[in-house]
């Protein structure tokens, strides 16, 4: 049997998440370095529609692996039923992408087979035929490439971004769709939970916004708000934040750029004493044009920024106010 | 709880290439922080002990001191400079085997680490105890049963999920306000026990890492960044200037 690299797709309430896309070019490209061989699995109850869909995409083979216990979603039911498939279908390399969902049960899942998982990786390399998966560190600020010590399977989860998508490679014809039934004991699944709902005072809709001016810890007290936010509405903008500042309470959860809130592509994303950890630059990065104001040179978000000013926005902030208004009142 | 580099702490690489030099300031993983405050208001509700737990070399005992002059009852320090190289899979084994006398009837770690970022040492622990978990913790209510948790989903959906004890939660930051160690707490933090556990306390329950650093590097920028200077009148100028003539935003 070839190796074999596995690509788990993720679904919910029989919906496929379009992250799947992206965890399936790693796949397509992790394959194409090595040699091995590409399949893909959904998860879940009644899924044969998704898995026609997957199979559309260059794979060797799609399972369906089915049981009703899969729905609702429970990690016990999860970590059980894929143990139960990969002893059968032995892959090498299991590729998920790093949700929260995933993040939830692949650890245990891993650690239930005596294997671990290298989560969170934006990318691979194969060198000298070793395989070995590059995450960020310590918020960004350094880059690490990891390798498996382990026997197989190895399991990674990759960040969301860290591929693209739209160039999952189309097959020839479609893949083979094996269907796999599991089983998973009633008493195996111990959680129960409830329906997944929003919290209903989501007031602000920062996704269609063209201007984002958003504030992070380098901001330091709520107070200071006041001047970012004086900046936004010279601009026309609305005024955002990373994760501490909402967590503060100095703005409004529903505010929050970032893994946990929302995710923007304006024009122009104005970051002000933003340092850029990871869970920040997931919502922020699609921005057509990011600008960080930081003090810290060595700061992430300018690893990102098409355009950078290393000093302190309470120096910069005032002035770019009222250049703007001059400029906006000239016409 | 986990001691980590400062956010803002300049990170320079050792000689091995695979890890950080130590000559940092440390300050505690920010979740962490989270963890210990909701187990804190836990006990104000429902009685009970707090006992916090850390692995490290010495300096991470400083993590547990600032937590026992908030609150905490009594700690755990795995001590030794080894325990850094662990990866999660170990680190969890660790901190299984130094509780294995204990009867905890929940475990609060935070739901990642800021320096490794995994994600997983908490879930795993859980699947060695044997006990269900649950992720990314906004709520805790106790129930007749066991526990009522409120878990964050993506893009701002949440899902309550009713679970028994004992459990293991992983926390997200702003489930609660952090407070602050008053000076009574910082005092009274002096006599209060701290039980270490060496490494080889524990090592027999260790096995090799699954996983390994080969290199730790400055990521390779892959956007071209534009640095823009001057004194701030220039620098708003500048800006300005771009925004109305390449952006055309204003």
């Amino acid at each position: 049997m070839p190796d074999t690299i596995l690509v788990v797709v993720e679904q919910r309430e029989g919906k496929l998440n379009r992250v799947s896309w992206e965890t399936i070019t790693a796949g397509q490209a992790i394959a194409a370095a090595t040699g091995w061989q590409l399949e893909a699995a959904v998860v879940g109850s009644g899924l044969s529609s998704i898995a026609a869909e997957i199979a559309g995409k260059k794979l060797a083979k799609v399972y369906d692996v089915e049981s009703p216990r899969f729905e609702p979603y429970t990690p016990d039911a999860f970590a059980v039923g894929l143990k139960q498939f990969f002893s059968s279908s032995q892959p090498k390399l299991v590729l998920m992408p790093h949700t929260y969902q995933v993040r939830d049960f692949v650890p245990k899942l891993a650690t239930s087979m005596g294997r671990s998982v290298i989560s969170d990786c934006v990318g691979f390399k194969h060198e000298g035929g070793k395989l070995v998966f590059t995450r960020q560190m310590f918020q960004g600020k350094l880059a690490a490439d990891v390798s498996f010590t382990s026997d197989a399977p190895w399991f990674v989860t990759f960040q969301n971004g860290a591929f693209r998508g739209d160039k999952a490679e189309t097959g020839a014809s479609p893949a083979p769709v094996e269907t796999v039934n599991v089983e998973i004991g009633a008493d195996a699944i111990r959680n129960k939970p409830q329906e997944v709902f929003k919290e209903a005072k989501q007031a602000v809709d920062l996704t269609q916004a063209e201007i984002i001016v958003a504030v992070g810890r380098g901001i330091k007290e709520q107070k200071n708000i006041e001047i970012a936010k004086q900046l936004a509405d010279a601009l026309g903008g609305d005024l955002a934040a990373s994760r501490p500042i909402c967590d503060s309470g100095w703005l409004p959860m529903d505010r929050q750029i970032g893994s946990s809130g929302q995710t923007v592509a304006p024009k122009l994303y104005l970051a002000l004493g933003i340092s850029g950890a990871i869970q920040h630059i997931v919502g922020m990065k699609g921005s057509r044009a990011i600008i960080a104001v930081n003090k810290d040179s060595e700061a992430p978000i300018f690893e990102i920024a098409d355009c950078a000013v290393v000093g302190n926005l309470f120096d910069i902030v005032p002035p770019l106010i009222e250049e703007v208004k001059k400029v906006k009142a000239g016409g | 709880m986990k001691q980590v580099p400062q956010k803002d702490a300049p990170l320079k690489l050792n000689e091995s290439g695979a890890w950080i030099r130590e000559d940092v300031s440390y300050e505690v993983n920010e979740p962490d922080a989270y963890a210990l405050e909701e187990a804190l208001r836990q006990r104000e509700k429902h009685k009970g002990e707090v006992v916090v737990i850390t692995s490290g070399p010495a300096r991470a005992q400083q993590v547990l001191r600032e937590a026992l002059a908030k609150g905490a009852d009594r700690a755990i320090h795995l001590e030794d400079d080894k325990f850094v190289g662990l990866d999660a899979f170990n680190t969890a084994k660790a901190i299984a085997a130094a509780i294995k006398d204990e009867q905890f009837d929940l475990i609060f770690t935070g739901l990642q680490s800021d320096d490794y970022g995994y994600a997983q040492t908490g879930v795993i622990l859980a699947e060695l105890l044997g006990w269900p978990h649950a992720t990314i913790i906004m709520q805790i209510e106790k129930t007749d049963t066991g526990i009522r948790v409120k878990r964050e989903l993506e893009a701002g959906f949440f899902q309550f999920v009713d679970m028994p004890t004992p459990a293991v939660l992983t926390i997200q930051s702003g489930i609660n306000k952090l407070r602050y160690a008053t000076l009574i707490g910082i005092k009274q933090a002096k006599n209060k026990p701290l039980r270490k556990v060496s490494w080889g306390d524990v090592q027999s329950a260790l096995s090799e890492n699954l996983q390994k650093i080969e290199k730790l590097y400055i990521p390779q920028k892959t956007k071209k960044t534009e640095y823009i200077e001057g004194a701030p009148g220039e620098i708003a100028k500048k800006l300005v200037d771009k925004l109305r003539n390449e952006l055309r935003v204003i």
